[in-house]
Protein backbone atom coordinates (compact mmCIF):
# COMPACT_ATOMS: atom_id res chain seq x y z
CA UNK A 1 0.00 0.00 0.00
CA UNK A 2 1.04 3.74 -0.72
CA UNK A 3 0.71 5.80 1.92
CA UNK A 4 0.71 9.36 0.73
CA UNK A 5 1.71 12.10 3.38
CA UNK A 6 3.83 15.38 3.22
CA UNK A 7 7.75 14.01 3.48
CA UNK A 8 8.68 17.87 4.45
CA UNK A 9 6.29 17.45 7.68
CA UNK A 10 9.33 16.47 10.45
CA UNK A 11 6.06 14.61 12.49
CA UNK A 12 6.01 12.06 9.41
CA UNK A 13 10.17 11.38 9.67
CA UNK A 14 10.19 9.07 12.52
CA UNK A 15 12.80 7.01 11.92
CA UNK A 16 11.33 3.89 13.23
CA UNK A 17 8.29 4.24 10.94
CA UNK A 18 5.53 4.60 13.68
CA UNK A 19 4.00 7.37 11.92
CA UNK A 20 4.26 6.08 8.46
CA UNK A 21 2.77 2.25 9.32
CA UNK A 22 0.09 4.58 11.46
CA UNK A 23 -0.85 6.35 8.09
CA UNK A 24 -1.24 2.98 6.30
CA UNK A 25 -3.37 1.53 8.89
CA UNK A 26 -5.85 4.36 8.81
CA UNK A 27 -5.62 5.19 4.91
CA UNK A 28 -6.34 0.76 4.46
CA UNK A 29 -9.02 1.60 7.67
CA UNK A 30 -10.50 4.68 6.26
CA UNK A 31 -10.08 4.14 2.39
CA UNK A 32 -8.63 7.74 2.61
CA UNK A 33 -5.42 9.46 3.07
CA UNK A 34 -4.51 11.63 6.22
CA UNK A 35 -2.29 14.02 7.76
CA UNK A 36 -0.24 13.11 10.75
CA UNK A 37 -1.48 16.47 12.28
CA UNK A 38 -4.99 15.97 11.25
CA UNK A 39 -7.48 15.46 14.06
CA UNK A 40 -9.07 12.16 13.01
CA UNK A 41 -12.21 12.72 15.60
CA UNK A 42 -12.88 16.57 15.07
CA UNK A 43 -11.99 16.95 11.77
CA UNK A 44 -11.39 13.91 10.42
CA UNK A 45 -15.05 12.62 11.94
CA UNK A 46 -14.16 8.91 12.55
CA UNK A 47 -15.98 7.49 15.62
CA UNK A 48 -15.40 6.84 19.10
CA UNK A 49 -15.58 3.53 18.37
CA UNK A 50 -12.54 3.80 15.67
CA UNK A 51 -10.73 5.21 18.52
CA UNK A 52 -10.70 2.00 20.39
CA UNK A 53 -9.71 0.40 17.72
CA UNK A 54 -6.56 2.38 17.25
CA UNK A 55 -6.24 1.51 21.45
CA UNK A 56 -6.10 -2.37 20.26
CA UNK A 57 -4.16 -1.88 17.00
CA UNK A 58 -1.02 0.13 18.57
CA UNK A 59 -1.37 -2.80 21.77
CA UNK A 60 -1.19 -5.77 19.20
CA UNK A 61 1.49 -3.65 16.92
CA UNK A 62 3.86 -2.39 19.54
CA UNK A 63 3.35 -4.48 22.14
CA UNK A 64 1.98 -2.13 25.06
CA UNK A 65 -0.03 -1.69 27.16
CA UNK A 66 -2.07 1.41 27.53
CA UNK A 67 -3.57 2.01 30.89
CA UNK A 68 -4.79 4.63 33.11
CA UNK A 69 -4.34 8.14 32.61
CA UNK A 70 -2.56 7.27 29.54
CA UNK A 71 -6.14 5.87 27.63
CA UNK A 72 -8.12 9.09 27.03
CA UNK A 73 -8.96 10.23 23.78
CA UNK A 74 -6.54 13.40 23.48
CA UNK A 75 -3.72 10.78 22.73
CA UNK A 76 -5.46 9.26 20.13
CA UNK A 77 -6.13 12.47 18.06
CA UNK A 78 -3.84 12.81 15.48
CA UNK A 79 -0.78 10.42 13.93
CA UNK A 80 1.62 12.48 15.89
CA UNK A 81 0.05 12.12 19.22
CA UNK A 82 -0.08 8.35 18.79
CA UNK A 83 3.46 7.76 17.92
CA UNK A 84 4.46 9.64 20.59
CA UNK A 85 2.68 7.74 22.70
CA UNK A 86 4.12 4.22 21.41
CA UNK A 87 7.20 5.95 21.91
CA UNK A 88 7.37 6.60 25.86
CA UNK A 89 5.27 3.30 25.99
CA UNK A 90 7.83 1.20 24.73
CA UNK A 91 10.50 2.97 26.72
CA UNK A 92 9.11 2.74 29.83
CA UNK A 93 7.50 -0.98 29.49
CA UNK A 94 10.23 -2.61 27.67
CA UNK A 95 12.01 -2.77 31.17
CA UNK A 96 12.22 -6.50 32.32
CA UNK A 97 10.52 -7.90 28.90
CA UNK A 98 13.34 -9.44 27.78
CA UNK A 99 11.71 -12.92 27.37
CA UNK B 1 -21.81 8.38 19.46
CA UNK B 2 -19.51 10.01 17.63
CA UNK B 3 -20.77 13.04 18.70
CA UNK B 4 -21.14 12.26 22.26
CA UNK B 5 -18.95 15.38 23.98
CA UNK B 6 -16.44 14.75 27.15
CA UNK B 7 -18.27 14.93 30.51
CA UNK B 8 -17.65 16.95 32.98
CA UNK B 9 -15.70 15.71 35.76
CA UNK B 10 -17.87 15.13 39.02
CA UNK B 11 -17.09 13.81 41.89
CA UNK B 12 -17.32 10.11 42.37
CA UNK B 13 -20.46 9.11 44.15
CA UNK B 14 -19.49 9.13 48.03
CA UNK B 15 -22.35 6.14 48.41
CA UNK B 16 -20.78 3.48 46.10
CA UNK B 17 -20.34 1.63 48.22
CA UNK B 18 -23.64 1.14 50.01
CA UNK B 19 -25.03 0.11 46.83
CA UNK B 20 -25.14 -3.91 45.44
CA UNK B 21 -26.93 -4.15 42.11
CA UNK B 22 -27.85 -7.30 41.13
CA UNK B 23 -28.39 -7.55 37.29
CA UNK B 24 -30.50 -10.45 35.53
CA UNK B 25 -29.59 -10.62 31.98
CA UNK B 26 -26.16 -10.65 30.03
CA UNK B 27 -26.58 -9.51 26.99
CA UNK B 28 -26.19 -5.58 25.09
CA UNK B 29 -27.72 -3.90 28.21
CA UNK B 30 -26.88 -6.12 31.06
CA UNK B 31 -23.64 -5.34 29.74
CA UNK B 32 -23.28 -2.07 29.47
CA UNK B 33 -25.44 -0.92 32.59
CA UNK B 34 -23.32 -3.17 34.33
CA UNK B 35 -19.82 -1.40 32.55
CA UNK B 36 -21.72 1.87 34.10
CA UNK B 37 -22.00 1.15 37.54
CA UNK B 38 -18.95 -0.73 37.93
CA UNK B 39 -16.81 2.37 36.57
CA UNK B 40 -18.96 4.19 39.50
CA UNK B 41 -17.62 2.20 42.04
CA UNK B 42 -20.68 -0.01 42.22
CA UNK B 43 -20.04 -3.38 42.81
CA UNK B 44 -22.16 -5.63 40.73
CA UNK B 45 -23.50 -9.10 40.06
CA UNK B 46 -24.32 -10.56 36.86
CA UNK B 47 -26.71 -13.29 35.90
CA UNK B 48 -27.45 -15.31 32.81
CA UNK B 49 -28.53 -19.03 32.72
CA UNK B 50 -26.48 -19.19 29.81
CA UNK B 51 -22.51 -19.77 31.64
CA UNK B 52 -20.68 -19.09 28.28
CA UNK B 53 -22.68 -15.89 27.85
CA UNK B 54 -21.45 -14.83 31.05
CA UNK B 55 -17.93 -15.71 30.63
CA UNK B 56 -17.68 -13.82 26.90
CA UNK B 57 -19.46 -11.22 29.11
CA UNK B 58 -16.73 -10.37 30.99
CA UNK B 59 -14.69 -9.75 28.25
CA UNK B 60 -17.30 -7.07 26.94
CA UNK B 61 -17.39 -5.49 29.93
CA UNK B 62 -13.74 -5.07 30.70
CA UNK B 63 -13.73 -3.57 26.87
CA UNK B 64 -16.70 -1.56 27.73
CA UNK B 65 -14.97 0.07 30.93
CA UNK B 66 -11.84 0.57 28.43
CA UNK B 67 -13.97 2.46 25.73
CA UNK B 68 -15.87 4.69 28.79
CA UNK B 69 -12.93 5.30 30.27
CA UNK B 70 -11.00 6.07 26.72
CA UNK B 71 -13.79 8.80 26.31
CA UNK B 72 -13.57 9.82 29.86
CA UNK B 73 -17.06 8.92 30.65
CA UNK B 74 -16.16 7.55 33.68
CA UNK B 75 -15.77 9.56 37.28
CA UNK B 76 -11.72 9.79 37.42
CA UNK B 77 -10.28 8.33 40.33
CA UNK B 78 -12.70 5.70 40.80
CA UNK B 79 -11.73 1.98 42.16
CA UNK B 80 -14.31 -0.16 39.89
CA UNK B 81 -16.73 -2.17 41.51
CA UNK B 82 -16.15 -5.47 42.34
CA UNK B 83 -17.85 -7.69 38.94
CA UNK B 84 -18.75 -11.36 40.38
CA UNK B 85 -21.47 -13.61 37.63
CA UNK B 86 -23.74 -16.37 38.46
CA UNK B 87 -26.14 -18.52 36.71
CA UNK B 88 -29.11 -18.80 39.51
CA UNK B 89 -30.99 -15.48 40.09
CA UNK B 90 -31.52 -16.42 43.66
CA UNK B 91 -28.13 -14.46 44.61
CA UNK B 92 -30.68 -11.25 44.11
CA UNK B 93 -31.71 -12.11 47.59
CA UNK B 94 -28.82 -10.17 48.86
CA UNK B 95 -28.86 -7.41 46.60
CA UNK B 96 -29.85 -3.43 47.45
CA UNK B 97 -31.43 -3.13 44.00
CA UNK B 98 -32.04 -5.75 41.41
CA UNK B 99 -32.08 -4.12 37.42
CA UNK B 100 -33.27 -7.03 34.63
CA UNK B 101 -32.58 -7.20 31.58
CA UNK B 102 -33.52 -10.14 29.88
CA UNK B 103 -34.89 -10.59 26.11
CA UNK B 104 -37.82 -8.09 25.22
CA UNK B 105 -40.98 -10.46 26.07
CA UNK B 106 -43.45 -9.49 28.81
CA UNK B 107 -43.85 -13.03 29.59
CA UNK B 108 -40.31 -13.91 30.48
CA UNK B 109 -39.89 -10.77 32.05
CA UNK B 110 -43.26 -11.81 34.14
CA UNK B 111 -41.62 -15.35 35.38
CA UNK B 112 -38.29 -14.34 36.33
CA UNK B 113 -39.69 -11.03 37.97
CA UNK B 114 -42.24 -12.96 40.15
CA UNK B 115 -39.41 -15.33 40.86
CA UNK B 116 -37.10 -12.63 42.08
CA UNK B 117 -39.59 -10.20 44.11
CA UNK B 118 -40.21 -13.77 46.34
CA UNK B 119 -36.44 -13.76 47.24
CA UNK B 120 -34.98 -9.84 47.90
CA UNK B 121 -35.75 -8.24 51.03
CA UNK B 122 -38.85 -6.34 50.82
CA UNK B 123 -38.25 -2.59 50.13
CA UNK B 124 -35.97 -3.79 47.35
CA UNK B 125 -36.46 -1.82 43.85
CA UNK B 126 -37.32 -4.27 41.23
CA UNK B 127 -36.09 -2.06 38.31
CA UNK B 128 -37.20 -3.48 35.08
CA UNK B 129 -34.99 -2.29 31.90
CA UNK B 130 -37.51 -2.67 29.01
CA UNK B 131 -37.89 0.05 25.56
CA UNK B 132 -41.96 -1.23 25.24
CA UNK B 133 -43.36 -3.33 27.87
CA UNK B 134 -45.56 -1.59 30.10
CA UNK B 135 -44.22 -1.83 34.06
CA UNK B 136 -48.44 -2.10 34.74
CA UNK B 137 -48.14 -5.29 32.42
CA UNK B 138 -45.57 -7.41 34.69
CA UNK B 139 -46.57 -5.21 38.67
CA UNK B 140 -49.50 -7.95 38.39
CA UNK B 141 -46.66 -10.69 38.68
CA UNK B 142 -44.51 -10.13 41.66
CA UNK B 143 -45.32 -10.18 44.96
CA UNK B 144 -45.41 -6.19 46.49
CA UNK B 145 -46.37 -4.07 42.89
CA UNK B 146 -44.79 -1.10 44.72
CA UNK B 147 -41.13 -2.38 44.32
CA UNK B 148 -41.97 -2.51 40.66
CA UNK B 149 -40.43 0.33 38.43
CA UNK B 150 -39.31 0.85 34.45
CA UNK B 151 -36.13 2.11 33.11
CA UNK B 152 -34.80 2.46 29.71
CA UNK B 153 -31.09 3.30 29.48
CA UNK B 154 -30.31 3.86 26.20
CA UNK B 155 -27.31 2.02 24.34
CA UNK B 156 -24.69 2.47 25.82
CA UNK B 157 -25.49 3.67 28.85
CA UNK B 158 -21.95 5.30 30.59
CA UNK B 159 -22.19 7.37 27.21
CA UNK B 160 -25.85 8.55 26.71
CA UNK B 161 -26.43 10.40 30.37
CA UNK B 162 -30.18 10.56 30.07
CA UNK B 163 -32.44 7.72 31.48
CA UNK B 164 -35.86 7.19 30.64
CA UNK B 165 -37.91 6.05 33.96
CA UNK B 166 -41.07 4.47 34.31
CA UNK B 167 -43.13 5.09 36.82
CA UNK B 168 -46.14 2.27 36.84
CA UNK B 169 -49.77 3.43 38.51
CA UNK B 170 -48.73 1.37 41.38
CA UNK B 171 -44.73 2.15 41.59
CA UNK B 172 -44.74 3.45 45.02
CA UNK B 173 -42.75 6.82 46.86
CA UNK B 174 -39.90 4.90 47.99
CA UNK B 175 -39.02 2.92 44.63
CA UNK B 176 -39.41 5.96 43.15
CA UNK B 177 -36.91 8.14 45.51
CA UNK B 178 -34.50 4.86 45.96
CA UNK B 179 -34.26 4.75 42.17
CA UNK B 180 -33.21 7.75 41.63
CA UNK B 181 -30.68 8.06 44.15
CA UNK B 182 -29.73 5.12 42.16
CA UNK B 183 -29.18 6.69 39.01
CA UNK B 184 -27.57 9.70 40.94
CA UNK B 185 -24.96 7.49 42.03
CA UNK B 186 -24.13 6.60 38.33
CA UNK B 187 -24.49 10.40 37.81
CA UNK B 188 -27.69 9.51 34.86
CA UNK B 189 -30.29 11.95 34.37
CA UNK B 190 -33.86 10.99 35.23
CA UNK B 191 -36.56 11.95 33.11
CA UNK B 192 -39.47 10.15 34.81
CA UNK B 193 -42.84 9.70 32.35
CA UNK B 194 -46.06 7.94 32.60
CA UNK B 195 -46.29 3.98 32.05
CA UNK B 196 -47.88 3.00 28.31
CA UNK B 197 -46.44 1.18 25.55
CA UNK B 198 -43.15 2.30 24.48
CA UNK B 199 -43.06 5.31 27.25
CA UNK B 200 -42.13 8.34 25.18
CA UNK B 201 -38.73 7.48 23.11
CA UNK B 202 -39.53 3.82 21.71
CA UNK B 203 -43.20 5.24 20.98
CA UNK B 204 -41.79 7.56 18.71
CA UNK B 205 -38.02 6.07 17.58
CA UNK B 206 -39.56 3.02 16.79
CA UNK B 207 -41.62 3.60 13.97
CA UNK B 208 -39.42 5.99 13.10
CA UNK B 209 -36.96 3.42 12.68
CA UNK B 210 -39.30 1.26 10.90
CA UNK B 211 -40.02 3.89 8.18
CA UNK B 212 -36.49 4.46 7.82
CA UNK B 213 -36.17 0.48 7.35
CA UNK B 214 -39.00 0.64 4.72
CA UNK B 215 -37.76 3.70 3.01
CA UNK B 216 -34.71 1.63 2.29
CA UNK B 217 -36.81 -1.61 1.72
CA UNK B 218 -38.57 0.18 -0.91
CA UNK B 219 -35.21 1.15 -3.10
CA UNK B 220 -35.39 5.12 -2.88
CA UNK B 221 -32.64 5.01 -0.86
CA UNK B 222 -29.92 3.26 0.56
CA UNK B 223 -28.76 3.56 4.52
CA UNK B 224 -26.05 5.23 3.95
CA UNK B 225 -28.32 7.68 2.16
CA UNK B 226 -31.03 7.91 4.98
CA UNK B 227 -28.84 8.27 7.57
CA UNK B 228 -26.96 11.17 6.21
CA UNK B 229 -29.98 12.96 5.26
CA UNK B 230 -30.98 12.39 8.60
CA UNK B 231 -28.15 13.53 9.99
CA UNK B 232 -27.21 16.44 7.56
CA UNK B 233 -30.63 17.93 7.37
CA UNK B 234 -32.52 16.83 10.49
CA UNK B 235 -29.98 16.73 13.30
CA UNK B 236 -29.85 13.29 14.29
CA UNK B 237 -27.37 12.37 16.14
CA UNK B 238 -26.18 9.30 14.19
CA UNK B 239 -28.97 8.13 12.03
CA UNK B 240 -31.95 6.03 12.22
CA UNK B 241 -30.57 2.97 11.10
CA UNK B 242 -27.21 3.18 12.77
CA UNK B 243 -28.97 3.43 15.47
CA UNK B 244 -30.88 0.63 14.90
CA UNK B 245 -27.83 -1.57 14.73
CA UNK B 246 -27.04 -0.12 17.76
CA UNK B 247 -29.86 -1.36 19.66
CA UNK B 248 -29.58 -4.48 17.87
CA UNK B 249 -32.55 -5.57 15.12
CA UNK B 250 -34.12 -8.51 16.54
CA UNK B 251 -34.51 -6.10 19.70
CA UNK B 252 -36.06 -3.71 17.85
CA UNK B 253 -38.35 -6.22 15.92
CA UNK B 254 -39.69 -7.66 19.19
CA UNK B 255 -40.35 -4.11 20.51
CA UNK B 256 -42.23 -2.99 17.47
CA UNK B 257 -44.48 -5.91 18.12
CA UNK B 258 -45.37 -5.25 21.51
CA UNK B 259 -45.72 -1.68 20.20
CA UNK B 260 -48.13 -2.92 17.49
CA UNK B 261 -49.91 -5.66 19.83
CA UNK B 262 -50.52 -2.83 22.14
CA UNK B 263 -51.43 0.45 19.94
CA UNK B 264 -52.74 -1.05 16.62
CA UNK B 265 -50.62 1.42 15.05
CA UNK B 266 -49.96 -0.27 11.54
CA UNK B 267 -46.72 2.04 10.86
CA UNK B 268 -45.21 -0.18 14.09
CA UNK B 269 -45.52 -3.56 12.46
CA UNK B 270 -41.69 -4.45 12.04
CA UNK B 271 -41.43 -4.18 7.88
CA UNK B 272 -39.87 -7.28 5.83
CA UNK B 273 -36.21 -5.81 5.69
CA UNK B 274 -36.16 -5.80 9.65
CA UNK B 275 -37.40 -9.34 9.88
CA UNK B 276 -35.16 -10.15 7.08
CA UNK B 277 -32.31 -8.98 8.30
CA UNK B 278 -32.78 -10.43 11.82
CA UNK B 279 -33.88 -14.22 10.10
CA UNK B 280 -30.15 -13.59 8.34
CA UNK B 281 -28.88 -13.49 11.89
CA UNK B 282 -27.98 -9.71 10.71
CA UNK B 283 -28.99 -8.10 13.93
CA UNK B 284 -26.33 -5.31 13.92
CA UNK B 285 -23.23 -4.54 15.50
CA UNK B 286 -23.55 -7.10 18.23
CA UNK B 287 -23.06 -9.59 14.65
CA UNK B 288 -20.78 -7.73 12.99
CA UNK B 289 -23.65 -6.45 10.58
CA UNK B 290 -26.94 -5.63 10.18
CA UNK B 291 -27.53 -2.37 7.71
CA UNK B 292 -23.95 -1.62 7.63
CA UNK B 293 -21.05 -3.70 7.96
CA UNK B 294 -18.70 -3.64 11.28
CA UNK B 295 -16.27 -6.63 10.79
Amino acid sequence: MTVQYNPESPASTGADGVEAELLGFLEGHTHSAWEPETDLFQEGGLSSLFAMQLVVHLEKSYGIAIRGTDLRLDNFRTVTRMAALVRRLRETQSDGRHG
Amino acid sequence: MSSTPPEPPDPPAADAASHALTVLGAGVMGVGITALALGHGLPVHLVDTDRQRLDRARDRISDELRLAQLLGALPPGTVPGQLSTGTDAAAAAGATAVIEAITESADLKAGLLAEVSALVRPGTPLITNTSSIPVEELAGAVDRPAELIGTHFMNPPYLIRTVEVIRGPRTGGRTMSAVLSLLAALRREAVVVRDAPGFVTSRILHPMINDAARVVQQGTATAEAVDALMQGCLGHPTGPLRTADLIGLDNLVDSLRVLHERTGDEGCRPCDLLLTLVREGRCGRKTGSGFYNYR
